[in-house]
């Protein structure tokens, strides 16, 4: 990735216990703007944790970690400033159930007066029918199917104007014939420049979208590289192993 | 029957209505004392935790007939005599309101927080992830799930709460069951004065659970 343009996030020596368990024992790297990072990994290896410490869902050990601007190690940061602008999409999609498919998009928006009720209402729209949801603003959650409770996630996440977004394993919940329209998405977010990282299992999308492809293990980064380099010439055994199962 | 009705039916209403007073004012301050309990057992302050649990438990290991004379004749006694400042008076509406909505609270307060611990962890994750305070998450979007399911366990309490006024007759409050007690004591007809006393907390009670249900299915139309 081109070295000029600006890190959007900065994670140095990243630590993260869980009581006895270390999950993460040293996590380097730095991501830059507009850049598309695909965490691959075999289950347990810390890469939703990785994740989770970017925007502070979990606490975190050790380490510095930087994003769009926050220092969020430091106790100092006001974490809710800096989780305005990294959004998030989850596994189990997390859509608010007590409100419908428009309360989800405006709740964020209005609650932190990011924009009147009128203005989110606008975005909301906008981004609903980026999403192909358009038709379903008054739905809730329990009459959407999952790939549909995805796509309102993402745009949800969309709706607080972020400038990184954190994808957590977003198809593993799907039904088969729903992961293509949810990937889609993704794909038509990251041609639009947006910087994301993605935890997935997803291999054909790691190497159709990623510009750089991240392998985890046992709390540590492996290896990493182009999807080239680390999917089809992995240099590292494990990366090997992995991948002949996943493959 | 005839006799008990025409001759102490309106004295018996009225002491209902002073069972209703009872429980209306301690199930007021018991929602109040068990949303604070609820919700300090589940915040992430071990300190709040420890209070909220001591109180669930002490009050919950305490009969409320004990309770009630604690306050009523324990807790003046301690003001006067032994602390010596003397003065201090309870009237059994207030120490009967405050043992109802220490004894009901606490169960409020468990209720409320199994009610928020049912609601899916990931709810708060996303409303945090959106910049949204704990107390924003909390309030916008996992209370209103946790008070959908809460619904039926907290009709169950005010029910409970309802007839535990009855123990409070102890502290000559004159509620239901202390003016039949008058009233037998008067007319020796404890078959007519019980039995009617035992309708009047069924026509109550009965009005009450039916009003919540239907208040429920109104709650849950168009949701699912």
């Amino acid at each position: 990735m081109a070295e000029n343009k600006e890190v959007k996030v900065h994670v140095e020596h990243l630590k993260k216990d869980f009581g006895e368990l270390q999950v993460l024992k040293d996590i380097n790297i730095d991501i830059y703007e507009g850049e598309v990072v695909v965490v691959l990994g075999p289950s347990g290896s810390g890469k939703s944790t990785f994740l989770r410490c970017v925007n502070r869902l979990e606490d975190i050990t050790g380490g510095t970690v930087v994003v769009d601007g926050f220092d969020i190690t430091d106790k100092h940061t006001d974490i809710n400033k800096a989780r305005e602008h990294v959004g998030m999409v989850f596994q189990h999609f997390n859509l608010f159930n007590n409100m419908d498919v428009l309360g989800n998009m405006m709740l964020a928006p209005t609650e932190l007066k990011k924009a009147t009720k009128d203005e989110a209402k606008e975005t909301a729209l906008k981004l609903l029918e980026r999403v192909g949801m358009q038709d379903k603003i008054h739905a809730f959650p329990s009459q959407l199917s999952g790939g549909q409770k995805q796509r309102v996630a993402i745009a949800r996440a969309l709706a607080m104007n972020p400038n990184v977004m954190l994808f957590d394993e977003p198809t593993s919940a799907l039904d088969p014939e729903m992961v293509g329209e949810v990937l889609a998405v993704m794909q038509q977010l990251a041609k639009d420049g947006m910087t994301m990282i993605v935890v997935t299992h997803e291999i054909g999308f790691a190497r159709e979208v990623a510009d750089r492809v991240v392998f985890m293990e046992n709390g540590y980064i492996i290896e990493e590289g182009s999807p080239s380099e680390v999917i089809d010439n992995p240099k590292e055994e494990r990366t090997k192993d992995f991948l002949s199962k996943v493959l | 029957m005839v006799q008990i009705i025409t001759g102490f039916g309106l004295m018996m209403l009225k002491a209902l209505g002073q069972t209703l007073l009872l429980a209306l004012c301690g199930l007021f301050f018991a929602c109040i004392i068990g949303l604070i309990f609820g919700l300090m057992n589940v915040i992430k302050n071990k300190v709040c935790n420890i209070i909220a649990t001591i109180f669930v438990d002490v009050i919950r290991g305490v009969p409320m007939i004990v309770l009630a004379y604690f306050i009523f004749f324990g807790i003046p006694y301690l003001w006067n005599t032994i602390l010596g400042i003397g003065g201090m008076q309870l009237t059994a509406l207030t120490a009967g309101t405050i043992c109802l909505a220490l004894n009901c609270g606490a169960y409020m307060a468990e209720i409320i927080r199994a009610g928020i611990q049912s609601v899916d962890k990931g709810q708060m994750e996303a409303a945090r992830s959106l910049g949204l305070t704990y107390g924003q998450s909390m309030r916008k979007v996992v209370l209103p799930q946790a008070i959908r399911t809460m619904i039926p366990s907290i009709i169950n309490q005010f029910i409970i709460t309802l007839k535990d006024t009855s123990i409070l007759s102890v502290i000559g409050f004159p509620e239901l069951v202390n003016t039949t007690k008058n009233v037998v004591g008067v007319t020796f007809k404890s078959f007519q004065a019980w039995g009617l006393a035992g309708v009047m907390y069924l026509v109550v009670i009965i009005l009450l659970s039916r009003s919540a249900k239907a208040m429920e299915r109104r709650l849950n139309r168009g949701r699912e």
